[in-house]
């Protein structure tokens, strides 16, 4: 056995070690002699929390010394008893194993919670839809369960008719439902300068995907006879206290915008602006207003606090960048990731996530050695527009230290830059809109850490 | 649209601001011309669209008439901003400040000078503000922050013009109105500070930065230029904690290394939870933004509270009182906002929860 190894499964066998041993998850060495000798009274306890871990471990030393492993060789309750009725629970909810998976805060970054940000856990996700109760949550006066029968939504403006919609006569009208990810224009933005927080979900988790459905607006304005020629721009409204405003462009609005009140095939959450929220495929997450109740159709941008004072990219030269609104080519390697610990050498499946507000991803780079080298991964099907795409790729870790990155192409033949090119042209200042190459360090014990390499 | 000469006329006058097409609308036009989704929406009435048409434009479109005073504007500040902001709009407790960084220099250039610099430290609201429209039709819809839309339209006038005066950039004894609005504009010390960046706004743009598609040996100096300093380790809560029992990684204990001492830890390892209990009630009515455990903010500190009115019975009554109209006095000169959408039953157990210092 190397010595790396052999320190591997000492941190799993002994408490010194830096691997996290999941609570009573698993035996030590002392205790699987016992289970071999039929002592078995510790084991209930253990048991009743157990997961398979020794064996997921590959905690080899320790089971030769046993008949083998106590997960199979004594049967667990669940095996021996009667489960729980149907409808237990009306609405079901994850696996109490499940419960590190949360959204959760990045300390200091807000001061006050109903104008701050919950990031989601992008690290233990699979596929490319993200989990309603998972999905980040960005507000900027608090959030609202909105009654539904008592919601409006009005289009004024530039319209030969202004109108009032009830959710009955929006849901009345012809549907789409389409998968896209909203990412906030600031997602990332704790990172321009330095390295400043430890995992993906810090890094990277003001970001989710979800399949939507709803009206388009295309019909909506329609609907309402609005200005052809003159109507360039939509002021989109929220219904809640800071009245959250933001304009859209009209090309956009007709292309693919619209209005949801769904979310993977059940209502939106009122984290996410229930009962009504727009949809703008590609555009940073502050465009998607929730709690929608208006529309304006207008002739000019309308300079809202959101698009003046915040969502401004200030430039080396003082200069602020108004209305960036498209959110770049982007990927990140979900696993391994920051605040990670390898279980020892051999294969692994690099995997992680890639996304483009300007179409559909065309391919998608890996490197382990902090980008001197690239292989081509493997994309998962589907690959939609605007849309998050799974990628992934095997690695066969020798025990050295390795830099993963992934680089990202979308359909326009744009390549996600790495963090010194965005550097150059637009300096560390500007909060938004960075989509840089991510860095993961693996160190030789395993553990993977989040680094900015030149 | 020369179809519908009826139509145009009513867009037309929506146009020039007045909302008369309604009357044109009647029920028999509308059916004349048959819509592809008929029975669904309804046309909006002009006090509807009155009632929620509130956006101000940066041409003023939308603008009510109005004015207000700069000394009018400093008793609301005092009444009703304060308590956040900072009595000059300086602090950062609850937000960004408001005011600071501008000059009198930059108010003839219309480029705030601090922007260019990399070491200034804060970027305040009037260091980035271009439009004044912005400022107008953010603190009409949105402020105060715990009770949006509550003022009149003379006093946001009236506030608009303070804060500018805290700047600098208006006299103490100037009066903002709908006609010299204009005139403020210009002297804005950020007014030429912003340009509309297409690349970013136009899907068929293609960026500002950009990489090549280097596959091997690739030109790179492979080192690390930053990492999370050690001290950071478990700034985020126990990391363990955040990653599931199973799979191909675990998550790397950062409590074990560094003990749990770290006090960020227990607000990072706090969940966000839906569970309603009192703590969480305060997040919801926003007494967090004013309130901590420990320290003082802008008003006492729970466990401060919980002191001064250890043994007294008629606390928990009395300071639900209190909660629900505000007021200043027992603690200072600031006073507290009133609480009046907060149900009986959440005023209560905030009172409490008050009183057992915020356990
Ligand atoms: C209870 C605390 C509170 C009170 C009282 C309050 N504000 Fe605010 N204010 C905030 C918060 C929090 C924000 C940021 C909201 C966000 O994130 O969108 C804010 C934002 C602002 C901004 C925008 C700043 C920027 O750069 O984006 C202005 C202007 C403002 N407030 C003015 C006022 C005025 C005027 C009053 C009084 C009429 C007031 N506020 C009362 C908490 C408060
Ligand atoms: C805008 C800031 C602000 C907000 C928001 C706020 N408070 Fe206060 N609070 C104060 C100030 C200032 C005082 C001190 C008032 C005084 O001196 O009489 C105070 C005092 C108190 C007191 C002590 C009252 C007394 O007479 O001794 C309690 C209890 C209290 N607040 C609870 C709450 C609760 C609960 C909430 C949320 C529902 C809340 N506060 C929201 C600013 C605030």
């Amino acid at each position: 056995m190397t010595e790396h190894n052999r320190k591997l499964l000492d941190s799993v066998t002994e408490k010194s070690g830096r691997i996290q041993r999941a609570p009573e998850n698993f035996l030590n060495a002392v205790q699987l002699v016992e289970v071999a000798a039929g002592r078995r009274d510790f084991l209930r306890a253990a048991f009743m929390s157990a997961a398979g871990a020794t064996a997921a471990l590959g905690n080899r030393a320790a089971l030769a010394e046993s008949q083998g492993d106590p997960n199979i060789l004594t049967l667990p309750e669940h095996s021996k008893g009667l489960g729980q009725p149907v409808a237990t629970r009306g609405y079901g909810s994850p696996s109490v194993w499940e419960k590190n998976l949360q959204r959760r805060e990045s300390p200091g970054l807000t001061r006050v919670g109903a104008a701050g940000v919950s990031f989601c856990p992008l690290q233990g996700l699979f596929g490319i839809i993200t989990p309603n109760g998972l999905h980040f949550e960005r507000h900027h006066q608090g959030w609202w369960d909105i009654d539904p029968t008592k919601h409006r939504f009005m289009i004024n403006g530039l319209v030969k008719n202004p109108k009032v919609y009830t959710m009955n006569d929006l849901m009345r009208l012809p549907s789409v439902s389409r998968m896209h990810f909203i990412e906030c224009g600031a997602n990332t933005g704790m990172e321009w300068g330095n390295v400043a927080v430890p995992t993906v979900q810090y890094t990277h988790g003001m970001l989710s995907c979800c399949e939507f459905t709803g009206v388009p607006l295309s019909v909506l304005l329609e609907d309402c006879g609005f200005d052809k020629v003159k109507g360039k721009y939509l002021l989109a409204e929220g219904a809640d206290g800071s009245g959250m405003t933001r304009t859209i462009s009209m090309e956009r609005a007709l292309d693919d915008c619209f209005v949801a009140y769904a979310m993977n095939g059940e209502m939106l959450r009122p984290e996410n602006g229930y009962p009504l929220r727009l949809v703008v495929p590609g555009i940073q997450g502050v465009s998607w207003v929730k709690w929608l109740r208006r529309i304006e159709v207008g002739d000019m941008p309308y300079a809202t606090k959101d698009e003046t004072l915040h969502y401004v990219d200030l430039m080396p030269d003082g200069m602020q960048r108004q209305y960036t609104s498209i959110q770049e080519c982007k990927s990140v390697i979900t696993t391994p990731s920051g605040g990670q610990a390898l279980l020892g050498r051999g294969f692994y499946n690099i995997t992680g996530l890639a996304w483009s507000g300007r179409g559909r991803i065309k391919r998608v780079d890996v490197s382990i050695d902090g980008g001197r080298n690239w292989r081509i991964a493997r994309l998962e099907t589907p690959i939609l527009s605007k849309c998050f795409t799974r990628f992934n790729i095997g690695w066969n870790w020798q025990g050295g230290p390795a830099v993963l990155q992934s680089r990202a192409v979308d359909e326009t033949g744009y390549v996600q830059p790495q963090l010194n090119q965005l550097r150059q042209v637009r300096g560390s200042r500007s909060i938004y809109h960075n989509n840089a190459i991510q860095s993961w360090q693996v160190n030789g014990s395993g553990e993977v850490s989040n680094v900015h390499v030149s | 649209m020369s179809m519908f000469p009826d139509r145009v006329r009513c867009y037309e006058a929506a146009m020039a601001g007045t909302i008369i097409c309604i009357g044109v609308m009647s029920a028999a036009f509308a059916q004349s011309i048959p819509l592809p989704y008929t029975g669904i929406g309804r046309t909006a009435t002009p006090a509807e669209i009155k009632a929620w048409d509130i956006d101000v434009r940066p041409d003023f479109k939308g603008l009510p008439p109005g004015a207000g005073s700069v000394a009018n504007g400093q008793q609301i500040w005092e009444t009703k901003c304060e308590s956040c902001h900072g009595t000059f709009g300086e602090s950062n407790e609850v937000f960004t400040p408001i005011t600071g960084g501008t000059t009198p220099e930059d108010r003839v250039t219309g480029h705030v000078e601090a922007l260019m610099r990399s070491d200034f430290p804060q970027r305040t609201t009037l260091m980035k503000l271009t439009q004044l429209s912005t400022l107008w039709d953010y603190i009409n819809r949105a402020m105060p922050w715990n009770a949006p839309k509550s003022l009149t339209v003379d006093e946001v006038y009236a506030v608009t013009a303070y804060i500018l005066n805290l700047g600098d950039i208006l006299p103490a004894d100037f009066v903002l109105s709908d006609k010299n609005i204009r005139e403020v504009q210009a002297m804005l010390p950020n007014r030429n500070g912003m340009l509309k960046f297409e690349p970013l706004w136009n899907i068929k743009g293609s960026g500002d930065v950009h990489n090549t598609l280097c596959m091997t040996d690739c030109k790179i100096d492979a080192k690390t230029i930053s990492s999370l300093p050690d001290f950071a380790r478990n700034a985020h809560g126990n990391l363990a904690e955040q990653n599931r029992l199973i799979g191909p990684v675990q998550g790397i204990n950062t409590a074990e290394v560094f003990g749990d001492a770290t006090p960020a830890k227990k607000a990072a390892t706090k969940v966000v939870s839906t569970a309603p209990d009192a703590s969480d009630l305060a997040k919801k009515y926003a007494c967090v933004a004013c309130h901590a455990t420990r320290s003082k903010l802008i008003g006492p500190s729970y466990k401060d509270i919980s002191a001064k009115y250890n043994g007294d019975v008629g606390a928990s009554a009395k300071l639900a009182a209190k909660i629900r109209i505000g007021g200043a006095g027992t603690w200072g000169t600031t006073p507290m906002p009133a609480h009046a959408a907060i149900s009986d039953e959440d005023l209560h157990a905030l009172a409490q929860w008050s009183l057992s210092g915020g356990q």
